[in-house]
């Protein structure tokens, strides 16, 4: 669900276009013009900087404090907690989980996005061409992105059940065995992806979709006069003209698939073992997912993933930036 | 590449395109048919694809035990919806016709601020609220979800605001109208359907939020339903039926603002699109 925020992003260097390109040359006189003074912008603005110095900034730095103090659930009430230094992320780089969870976090990334993005893409290739009922058919995909996590999650595990699940049963027409998807350590990880593909595509879908409102079609005409078939056309066109849209989407998906924790908790909680365990899911287990929290390590590992998605994140913005001055 | 008959040679696009919604949305139909199915039935081999017989056992459950969840959701939902906006739309305000000095700097804290994880800032928060007292109570809650909410809500708020024509501004001030006056009687009622749109996601981002309500509020009396559906899931793993009835109760907002408010929802995606 919380793949849509940044599509603000995405929109502004292509659709806001129309909005700030009218704006700037006025915004411009405006510095001339005497208008409500600048005091007037800091009221206006006070109550989002109160609210990200409180509810973004202090919970941040009091994440920062746990991962450098050894916090049991007693010091965490008490606030007497030991300083440790860097230590509690030593331990977290040297513990046998770090391999496996970031080995699970790329492969459920990467496999996720690249997945999503081309299902995504042709999805919004087919509805380009306007038939009867494609504007309804287009709406309906995106009910599955509309719906709380925890339902789809469920609904997956429920299918995904070895003795009775639908998906199992239909694979068994087929002549396939019985796959325990989500108790299985071989295929836990490739279940909770296959579901998390699922989640994504509308995302894709419609993202994609405005990008290709925004080739113009007498490209398309000018082509098929040369004779081009929908398969070249798509090669020489459609995606030559749409790759900074796919590349803005393919990072903002991996971003956002960083973070995922709630599909694989409720699916697998991890497991079996660590053989569907991220990195985000194993800050969550270590803090509130057993009996015995254990903040220190959790807030250090999630520390990890705000380094990890920064560094996309920045790149996200650089492609952004780049994209707005061309 | 768009037909210009449409009709007798497109009708086969139109069979593709409901076999792939079919196929997309078959978790969705599999959720609402096992939410019909009797117990006894949820084991049949092969499955039932159809509730020939249905049951309404699972929603009588729903109704008997998770009408306080729903309540509070809704609770929750409004109160995160009331709060971004009174956060964003000002700030929004500010940002794009006030020249608020660090403008930059702060659309790029927002950008950032979508990036953080939201287990991390779960932990945080719960660093935070357990000094407070604020664990397991409402307001805390509607905090923390919408700290997902109200980055976004900023943003939309500006990339819309920004287009709206200065002369209508300078209408305002030539009238006599400070800046609160603009905002109030000019600024607000033209970004109706953003506030539409910020609502909507800070309605819907609330109502679906697992992660906060599963770490801030787990010992709560008044637990969303989001809670509601994974307790259930963890105390009666045989009753799926009635699992999948809570799911589809827990899905009707998003039904209701699909149907209703499609436009806002697209718009929310490819935000910045909505125009009057």
């Amino acid at each position: 669900m919380t793949t849509i925020p940044t599509a603000v992003g995405t929109s502004r260097d292509r659709r806001g276009v129309a909005g700030t390109v009218p704006a700037t040359p006025a915004g411009r006189r405006r510095r001339h013009a005497p208008g409500p003074s600048r005091w007037a912008a800091v009221g206006f603005a006070a109550p989002l900087l109160v609210y990200l110095a409180l509810f973004y900034a202090y919970p941040l730095w009091r994440n920062i404090d746990l991962s450098v103090h050894d916090y049991t659930i007693r010091a965490f009430v008490q606030g007497n907690a030991e300083f440790v230094g860097l230590e509690k992320y030593a331990e977290v780089f040297g513990s046998s989980t770090f391999p496996a969870a970031l080995w699970n976090t790329a492969v459920f990334t990467i496999v996720s996005i690249v997945l999503q993005y081309s299902i995504g893409l042709a999805l919004a290739v087919f509805f380009r061409s306007s038939f009867r009922l494609s504007a309804v058919l287009r709406g309906m995909f995106l009910v599955p992105w509309l719906l709380p996590l925890i339902v789809s999650a469920s609904t997956w595990a429920w299918m995904l059940n070895s003795d009775n699940g639908i998906v199992n049963s239909v694979l068994a027409a087929f002549g396939v065995g019985q796959i325990n998807w989500l108790t299985s350590p071989d295929t836990a990880l490739l279940a909770v992806t296959i579901a998390n593909i699922w989640l994504g595509i509308p995302f894709n879908l419609v993202i994609l979709y405005s990008g290709l409102q925004n080739i113009p079609g007498d490209v398309y005409e000018a082509a098929s006069l040369d004779g081009a078939g929908a398969w070249k056309q798509f090669w020489s066109i459609t995606f030559p003209l749409l790759r900074p849209v796919s590349a803005i989407t393919l990072l903002l998906g991996l971003i956002y698939t960083l973070k995922v924790v709630d599909v694989i908790w409720v699916m697998t909680t991890g497991g079996p073992g660590t053989s569907s365990t991220t990195l985000a899911i194993w800050s969550y287990r270590e803090a509130f997912g057993t009996g015995q929290p254990d903040f220190s390590p959790a807030a250090a590992v999630g520390n990890v993933l705000i380094l990890i998605a920064l560094v996309f994140g920045f790149l996200y913005l650089q492609l952004q930036r780049r994209q707005e001055e061309s | 590449m768009t037909a210009r008959r449409p009709g007798r040679k497109t009708w086969w696009k139109t069979a593709l395109g409901v076999l792939f919604t079919a196929l997309m949305l078959f978790p969705v139909y599999w959720m609402f048919n096992v939410s019909l199915t009797r117990t006894r039935d949820l084991r049949a081999d092969p499955p039932h694809w159809f509730p020939w017989d249905p049951t309404f056992e699972g929603y009588e459950a729903v109704l008997g035990q998770q009408l306080p969840a729903l309540g509070t959701s809704l609770l929750i939902g409004a109160g995160c919806v009331v709060l971004t906006v009174l956060v964003a739309a000002p700030a929004g305000y500010a940002l794009a016709l006030l020249n608020l000095r660090g403008r930059r700097t702060l659309n790029f804290v927002l950008l950032v601020a979508q990036m953080i994880p939201a287990v991390v800032m779960a932990m945080g928060f719960y660093a935070v609220y357990v000094r407070l007292g604020l664990l397991n109570t409402v307001g805390g809650l509607i905090v923390a979800d919408s700290t997902v909410a109200v980055p976004f809500a900023v943003l939309l708020y500006t990339a819309f605001m920004s287009g709206i024509p200065r002369e209508m501004l300078q209408a305002a001030r030539m009238d006599g109208a400070g800046a609160w006056r603009t905002f109030v009687s000019v600024v607000l009622p033209l970004s109706r359907n953003s506030t539409l749109t910020v609502s909507l996601f800070a309605f819907l981002w609330a109502w679906s939020d697992f992660i906060f309500a599963s770490t801030l509020n787990r010992n709560g009396n008044l637990i969303p339903i989001t809670l509601g559906i994974y307790n259930y899931i963890g105390n009666n793993t045989t009753q799926w039926n009635a699992i999948m009835a809570t799911a589809v109760v827990a899905s009707v907002p998003a039904a209701v603002l699909l149907v209703v408010a499609q436009r806002y929802v697209a718009a929310g995606v490819t935000a910045g699109a909505v125009k009057d």
